[in-house]
């Protein structure tokens, strides 16, 4: 799993600079809850998850974890009193495998961060869940309790695909799970992974085609990335296994948002469609857009007003640092007006809406003419002022975002 | 025989008959610092508490990669007792350390003619190196008496019946004659220096003559300017008096004069035979050449010794700051890097590739790398070296004659003949690898001259080569092929002419002035095919297709292409994965400073730099594996 960020100390309390309080409110405030546990670790995920047998019996169960994220979220409404905090707009529930706790320990959760904060009208409340736990009981406890959203990890349909990736579930699940979540009332995305070794473009044909016949709400389909310290990752090293392919992933992407805009869904970001727009995930559209969330549960990521923080990763440490009443956080990091700017840049360019052509610095828009002549950049978008980019523009994201953050670099003279 | 330091005889007053002037010829880890610093210590000049490990090395730089790229001379007082008459007299021996290294043979040769003698130091475990072989030529061609040494003695590898009969049978003696001796224990060391007085002739001069010294060394010192060592064939230099270099008639107050015993000692003067330095307040070494006579103003000598020679350089690169605001900082560096190497010469130079630099002349590829380590440690640079190169001679059609010492000023147009420089060399190898260094050679276009045993085991092969092969990795492909056994020497020997032709390297049809190289026609291909493929490795994928050629002219000898990139973006980017994006960011904007354009191409500086590096091929090649 990748390691924290390099940071600066948080304070034990769990506060926030008072700059960063003072702008709670002017954005929309979300909820994460982190889940970090698994029945078994799939071996491209770097996620901050653990087995039962990795935890050892420690006091930091899956038994144990609603207690410990309860506390986090009264020490959050602590740090946070005085602060103008708005209802809470979303809630996300992600993992490891939320669905490893009882459904009625989900619920209590965000029960919790209703009795803190509040929730607003209309508010979605997603939980990712594995195909093979999301039975009608589930699925039921789930839209009882207040959830509005489920997202399946369904990655594939095709077995071999599924092998490599070392996921267990039953592919025929995926149908059940859908259908017992349509049946309470709850939307339902589809998570899908493209560029799997030994995964054909066929066979991502029929992953997605599997996946539409299921008429999901939304749809999520990410490149398989290797991520450093996965078992992946060394069986790339050692060679059993090859390298994904940019070229293939390219191929692949083309296809999938060509076969989900023939479906009626529309991106919305670059690894993200939506039968409608008020069928998007507005939690994550939440961290593109720069708003404010608390991330609640080990390794969990918190961004409020310019501060962003992260929790210690093992649960049992979480457990005891919140069992001790002092803050779980592990670093932090307070962002300089330039590092928000190039957040901004980087995070908005992913969005179908789009980046307000005045946000970016002069060099950069500068360079926005050439990258529409390239094709990278939408001109009738960019022409009403805002930068969206082509689907070229999309799969070279890393690309426009250096460019619309470049300076002019004066040339050395003798 | 002991140091008598208390009965020593002063600098100015002491008789030729006692002084005794020799050098320490050997190969680069054979032990001549150490055994120096015995000698030292023997002697008495540097006591117990004050001795350090490699004391005449001053320089970190040579401390560190164990080679002595400036001579120093150090006076060093010993008493011998007559078996006779009992009677002790004190004896004055001057140490002239020699640079080792085959790139300054000239110093080596100046060292040599201020002395009378040389101890001929070698490994008892490893025998005779060419470079050593090429310096014991020298000596002996010196007329310098020599006294040959096994060094390292305390070795369990050591074989010292071996080697003395080696060197017994190179310099004629018997191996009998051969001193064993170890500079780590001391043992041996009082024998060699007595050895020393009874076998090294007296220096002989005309004292009543105009003064006569022979400049051996200079050094710039930050604080006392440069620093010159000198050898008094006749008469005397005094303080205060005004001298005279004899190849520019430049004058010169003398400020300071004395002797290093191992620190500089003040003296009233330098008389015949003696060996000391001058500090006269002029602040670069090119005023104070090796080789050069000095005189006095005033009934100056009218002819000087001889031998003097301009340094010429024979290998040129170009030096670049990879950050390209250190121009200045570049240029300072090379500024002050000169006042203490009258070799080096320089000249500033633009590269489309790689910005401003300078084309800079050495005398081989060890002063090149000391010159660029000396820059990057000492200024604090980061510098990319372009591919050294000889110089050519060019005539055109029309008779213009142009000298080349950048392959991309490289005319175009009716080219009527190339002439090349070339060495000639001696390696020095056990017999066993004669087919393999053959082989080498003639790969290399070499031409054997000749082959001799100096023991059933041991073989020296003589070549002609062409010093533009040489400097391209040779020796490391000698080293490489003969499990590091073999040993290199070479020396000037005239220019060849050849059917050479100037390869480009094109970017997206754009010339890297960079990467353009002189080479043999039969090697053209073999040249461009390795640049080509190299690049294709070290240039990431652009927006895109970049095709990469190597041409003759017009003409494509060899070509790859970059395919476009299509997708670079992160798939996720989530709560967590903000800051890690961020500062991959932060990260790839400072790797954007470090791209240069060529034309339209981003290039990174790390894939000049490993394109340039002779050891980037096989890299390259890993890479591709």
């Amino acid at each position: 799993m990748p390691a924290l960020p390099l940071g600066d100390p948080a304070p034990a309390d769990g506060s926030l600079p008072p700059d960063a309080l003072a702008q709670v409110g002017s954005r929309r405030f979300g909820v994460y809850v982190h889940v970090p546990f698994c029945r078994v670790r799939c071996g491209y995920c770097d996620f901050n998850t653990y087995t039962i047998p990795e935890l050892g019996g420690h006091g930091a169960g899956v038994e144990t974890y609603a207690e410990a994220a309860l506390a986090e979220v009264a020490l959050a409404r602590r740090a946070l009193e005085g602060a103008a905090v708005p209802a809470v707009s979303t809630v996300f529930v992600g993992g490891g495998t939320p669905t490893m706790l009882a459904p009625g320990d989900l619920v209590g959760v965000v029960d919790g961060v209703a009795d803190a904060w509040g929730l607003q009208a209309g508010v979605e409340v997603t939980t990712e869940a594995n195909p093979d736990t999301v039975t009608p009981q589930v699925a039921e406890t789930l839209a009882a309790g207040g959830f509005t959203r489920v997202s399946l990890g369904m990655q594939s349909a095709v077995p071999h695909v599924l092998a490599t990736l070392e996921r267990t579930h039953d592919p025929a699940n995926v149908a059940a799970a859908v259908a017992a979540c349509r049946a309470v009332g709850l939307q339902v995305s589809l998570d899908l992974i493209y560029g799997t070794p030994g995964e054909s473009l066929q066979d991502w044909r029929t992953s997605l085609e599997t996946a539409l016949a299921l008429e999901p709400d939304h749809v999520s389909a990410y490149a398989l990335t290797v991520e450093e310290g996965t078992k992946l990752a060394s069986q790339v090293r050692r060679g059993t296994v090859p390298m994904p392919e940019d070229d293939d992933e390219a191929d692949k992407y083309e296809l999938a948002d060509t076969m989900l805009a023939g479906a009626g869904y529309d991106w919305y970001e670059i690894s993200n469609w939506a039968r409608a727009a008020d069928r998007q995930c507005r939690h994550n559209v939440a961290y593109w857009a720069g708003d404010d969330w608390w991330g609640i549960g080990p390794g969990a990521h918190s961004h409020v007003g310019g501060v962003r923080w992260w929790n210690v990763k093992h649960p049992a440490a979480y457990a005891a640092r919140l069992g001790e009443g002092t803050s779980p956080a592990h670093g932090r990091e307070v962002l300089t007006p330039g590092q928000r700017h190039d957040e901004r840049v980087l995070l908005g360019v992913r969005l179908a809406t789009g980046l307000p052509l005045d946000v970016v610095h002069p060099p950069g828009r500068r360079a926005v003419a050439a990258m529409i002549a390239e094709g990278l950049v939408d001109g009738a978008a960019a022409v009403r002022g805002r930068v969206v980019l082509t689907r070229q523009g999309r799969m070279l994201a890393d690309t426009v975002v250096h460019r619309l953050l470049t300076e002019d670099v004066e040339p050395a003279c003798p | 025989m002991s140091p008598i330091a208390q009965t020593a005889p002063q600098p100015a007053a002491t008789p030729p008959e006692v002084i005794r002037n020799f050098c320490i010829i050997a190969h680069i880890d054979h032990g001549k610092s150490t055994l120096a610093d015995r000698m030292l210590q023997v002697t008495g000049v540097v006591g117990e508490r004050q001795m350090r490990a490699q004391y005449l090395d001053r320089m970190d730089i040579e401390r560190e990669r164990g080679i002595t790229i400036k001579s120093q001379a150090v006076r060093l007082p010993w008493g011998v007792t007559d078996p006779a008459t009992g009677s002790d007299t004190a004896y004055v021996l001057n140490m002239i350390d020699t640079p080792g290294h085959v790139d300054f043979t000239y110093e080596v040769s100046r060292s040599l003619a201020a002395c009378e003698g040389a101890v001929l130091v070698v490994d008892a475990a490893q025998g005779i190196e060419a470079q050593t072989l090429a310096n014991l030529y020298l000596a002996m061609e010196n007329d310098l008496t020599i006294i040959p040494v096994l060094n390292k003695i305390d070795l369990p590898a050591a074989q010292p019946d071996r080697y003395a009969e080696e060197l017994a049978g190179l310099i004629g003696c018997d191996p009998e004659d051969v001193l064993l001796v170890s500079g780590k224990t001391g043992e041996g060391v009082p024998e060699l220096l007595d050895r020393i007085v009874d076998e090294v002739p007296a220096p002989v001069g005309d004292a009543d003559a105009p003064a006569r010294a022979m400049i051996f060394d200079s050094v710039y010192d930050t604080y006392r300017g440069v620093v010159t060592y000198v050898r008094v064939v006749d008469g005397a230099l005094r303080p205060r008096e005004r001298i005279q270099m004899m190849s520019t008639r430049a004058v010169h107050e003398l400020l300071e004069i004395g002797v290093i015993s191992p620190e500089p000692v003040v003296s009233r003067g330098l008389g015949v035979g003696e060996v000391g330095y001058l500090i006269t307040g002029v602040k670069d070494v090119r005023q104070s050449r090796v080789g050069d006579t000095v005189t006095s103003e005033r009934h100056g000598a009218t002819t000087s010794l001889g031998g003097y020679k301009d340094p010429r350089p024979m290998v040129f690169s170009g030096l670049y700051p990879i950050d390209g605001s250190d121009y200045p900082t570049l240029r300072d560096a090379l500024d002050k890097l000169k006042l203490n190497d009258a070799a080096l010469v320089y000249e500033p130079e633009t590269s489309a590739a790689l910005g401003f630099g300078f084309r800079v002349g050495f005398l081989g590829m060890l002063h090149l790398e000391i010159v660029r380590e000396r820059l990057e440690r000492e200024s604090n640079l980061d510098l990319i070296s372009t591919l050294p190169n000889v110089v050519y001679e060019v005539r055109m059609d029309d008779g213009k004659e142009i000298e080349v010492t950048n392959p991309s000023e490289f005319p175009g147009g009716r080219v009527a003949s190339i002439t090349e420089p070339v060495v000639r060399a001696t390696i020095l190898a056990p017999s066993d690898f004669i087919g393999t260094i053959m082989e080498l050679c003639q790969s290399r276009r070499g031409t054997l001259r000749g082959m001799d045993y100096l023991s059933p085991e041991r073989v020296e092969m003589r070549y002609t080569l062409p010093l533009a092969e040489i400097v391209f990795d040779f020796f490391d492909a000698l080293k490489s092929r003969t499990k590091g056994y073999a040993s290199l020497d070479y020396e000037p020997d005239g220019q060849q002419e050849s059917d050479l032709v100037k390869v480009d390297i094109l970017l997206q049809g754009d010339t890297v002035d960079a990467f353009s190289a002189v080479v043999h026609r039969d090697k053209a291909y073999a040249y461009g095919v390795m640049m080509v493929g190299k690049l294709r490795e070290l240039i990431p994928r652009q927006q895109f297709e970049v095709p990469i050629q190597a041409a003759i002219g017009s003409r494509v000898i060899a070509r790859e292409t970059i395919r476009a990139i299509r997708k670079d973006v992160t798939a996720k980017c989530y709560g967590g994965d903000i800051s890690r994006k961020r500062k991959l960011l932060e990260k790839q904007k400072e790797g954007k400073k470090r791209m240069k354009m060529v034309g339209t191409v981003e290039v990174p500086q790390e894939a000049f730099i490993a394109a340039l590096s002779q050891d980037g091929g096989a890299a390259a090649e890993k890479a591709k594996k």
